[in-house]
């Protein structure tokens, strides 16, 4: 078993793929064999030409029809694979429209899954995947007993994205033997200022310890001084304190920052799968037991109710 | 629920259609999270001895499926759960919450199940109760693969929507706010249809003294996957278990009113300031 051709799901981020996929390609790449991607998005010659310079040859795009992913992107992929056009591995990232479309894929193809991987390898003729889980805490490799195409996802930030081929991708449409039902009749975008979490290189993360929705403002206000992105713990997420946007952790965004700071977040398995990856840390906690400070390069025992606004005080008055 | 050509709601009414409403709910019974989990070392599958209980992401769905049965005015929520040993002690609470009956699928031949057997046999569960609408959380706390709703929807062949923040029902239509990268979408889909729900779509109930006594004598529907006409079977197998490498803890200090200097001085060795 090698992997000669995978097959990477394309995410459309706005008339360009997202980062996630250019860290896919880029690994697929790296397996040595065909490249090829499925794109159900905008902008489908600009993602050609971006796609060719990570070394993706064919582009296939697919018309959802204005519905959910899932449907029309695996009957697009069961369809070539039916014809006779059969890759070894599909991957996909550990996203919305990736679990959909994986999720469908698996039952049409009647084939087991194995997701939230952060690495792939060719390894005695068999395919492995390696996951990490207890929060990262242990690292669990399987492979598939069953034939190809095997199907895969992965979280993001596995991966570091590395342009690659200097072609452009040839565009084809894939026929959608099945239209999806579930359709989007509205779209809405929450605004941001200010860096893009999953790619700052700071962040100040707030968590239940603040004591209080408007207590968030310090968090704001520190990230900002710092010219990082903000962000949160589930706790307050689900509190609805912040939204969901701003959520680290394995239901949330994977960040890898140079400097994260924890501020009153207790440092649950959950959490740390988003920010354990990060250069460096810092913990403010009033509990010294807290697990966070047993990955935090600078723990502070202490209040977030006094540290933060003499940080905040001291930054301002340089 | 209506079905067929009675599509929006007064010719649904006027099709002689009932304001039933009945949703099954997918519940995982998981060991506590609080206690750390631990891998069998023969079979490197994740421990599920000892009593089980309720995911707590499956109880908004839970609480989501009795506030829209609520709203039709009719209708009952059906839980559906496959767990070792016929255990029922998650379900007993879902059931206090106010669910009104569970099938429970439980075989030993299960044990080490992969996503896609999984979702075969909860399918097969659910479709003897012929539901208007299938409700699960995102993924669950213990395995958290992510990939059952769309599976289950695959096997019925129902249309699906994942990661609700939202869920309304309009005749048979179920309108949807699905979270997404930039914010969230509007969706609609026929029913009968599976919907995922994130945490904190409502806040679920505490089971009431009353609750609790009556779920006792609900009834709990005991299958096995032969039952379903399921041969059980796995496509994946773990080959290695290892402990990853630790991360080092650094500097801890407690904070004597001077503890943000120290902040000040790994933000500029960092060259941040
Ligand atoms: C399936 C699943 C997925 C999940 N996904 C995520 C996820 O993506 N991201 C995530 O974050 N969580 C996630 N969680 C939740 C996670 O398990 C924790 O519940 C959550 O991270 C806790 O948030 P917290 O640290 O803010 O709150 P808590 O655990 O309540 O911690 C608060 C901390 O603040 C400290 N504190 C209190 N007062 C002060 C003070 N005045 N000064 C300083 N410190 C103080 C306390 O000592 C405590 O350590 C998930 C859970 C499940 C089951
Ligand atoms: N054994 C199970 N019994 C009942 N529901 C389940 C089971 N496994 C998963 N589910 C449901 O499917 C969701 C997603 O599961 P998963 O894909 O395993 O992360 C869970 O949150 C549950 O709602």
């Amino acid at each position: 078993m090698s992997l000669d051709k995978i097959w990477v799901f394309a995410e459309d981020a706005g008339d360009k793929v997202s980062t996630g996929t250019l860290e896919l390609v880029t690994k697929a790449r790296s397996l040595g064999g065909v490249v090829e991607a499925f794109y159900a998005g905008t902008n489908a010659s600009a993602v050609a030409a971006e796609l060719g310079n990570f070394g993706v040859s064919k582009l296939y795009t697919v018309d959802a029809g204005g519905s959910l992913l899932g449907v029309p992107v695996a009957s697009a992929m069961a369809g070539q694979i039916e014809g006779g056009n059969k890759p070894d591995a599909i991957m996909f990232a550990t996203s919305y429209d990736g679990r959909d479309v994986l999720g469908r894929l698996s039952v049409k193809l009647d084939r087991s899954v194995l997701t939230n991987n952060i690495d792939i390898s060719v390894d005695g003729g068999q395919v492995k995947v390696d996951e990490a889980i207890f929060g990262g805490a242990t690292l669990v490799t399987s492979t598939f007993t069953g034939d190809a195409p095997h199907l895969v996802s992965f979280r993001p930030k596995s991966f570091t994205a590395e342009a690659g081929g200097s072609t452009t991708a040839e565009v084809i449409a894939a026929s959608v033997s099945e239209a999806g039902q579930a359709k989007i009749v509205a779209r809405h975008v929450e605004e941001r200022e200010g860096p893009v979490l999953d790619e700052a290189a700071l962040v100040v993360s707030g968590g239940r310890g603040l004591g209080d929705a408007d207590k968030y403002s310090m968090i704001e206000d520190l990230a900002k001084l710092l010219n990082g992105a903000p962000g949160a713990s589930r706790a307050i997420v689900d509190a609805g304190w912040v939204p969901y946007s701003y959520q680290v952790g394995q239901t949330g965004k994977v960040v890898k920052p140079d400097i994260y700071i924890a501020a009153g977040i207790s440092g649950a398995t959950q959490h740390m799968v988003g920010m354990k990856g990060s250069k460096t840390i810092i913990a403010i906690n009033k509990d010294a037991e807290a697990p966070i400070f047993s990955i935090a390069d600078l723990g502070i025992v202490g209040d977030v109710h006094k540290v933060l606004p003499q940080l905040i005080d001291a930054i301002k008055g340089r | 629920m209506g079905r067929g050509s009675c599509s929006d709601l007064v010719l649904w009414r006027i099709c002689g259609h009932d304001y039933a409403m009945n949703v099954v709910v997918c519940v995982k019974q998981i060991p506590d999270p609080a206690i750390p989990g631990q891998l069998d070392p023969q079979t490197n599958f994740l421990k599920r001895e000892g009593k089980l209980i309720l995911d707590d992401s499956d109880a908004y769905g839970v609480e989501m499926a009795l506030q829209l049965v609520d709203a039709a005015g009719g209708g009952e929520v059906t839980l559906v759960s496959m767990a070792p040993n016929n255990e029922a002690s998650g379900l007993r609470t879902a059931l206090a919450m106010g669910a009104a009956k569970a099938v429970l699928v439980s075989d030993p031949a299960l044990a080490g199940a992969d996503a896609l057997t999984t979702a075969k046999v909860l399918a097969g569960a659910i479709d003897r109760v012929k539901p208007d609408l299938v409700l699960t959380a995102t993924e669950a706390t213990d395995g958290y693969t992510g990939t059952l709703p769309e599976q289950i929807a695959g096997l019925l062949n129902f249309p699906s929507i994942t990661f609700a923040k939202k869920i309304e029902i309009s005749g048979t239509t179920v309108k949807v706010d699905r979270q997404t990268e930039a914010g969230y979408d509007e969706v609609e889909a026929p029913m009968p249809a599976v919907v995922s729900v994130t945490a904190g779509v409502v806040e679920p109930r505490y089971p009431s003294f009353k609750g609790i006594m009556a779920a006792k004598s609900k009834p709990v529907d005991e299958l096995t996957a032969a039952d379903l006409g399921i041969t059980p079977g796995t496509g994946q197998q773990i080959v290695s278990v290892i402990a990853a490498e630790a991360r080092q803890a650094g500097e801890i200090i407690e904070d004597d009113g001077e503890g943000y200097l120290k902040i000040i001085e790994f933000l500029e060795q960092q060259k941040v300031l």
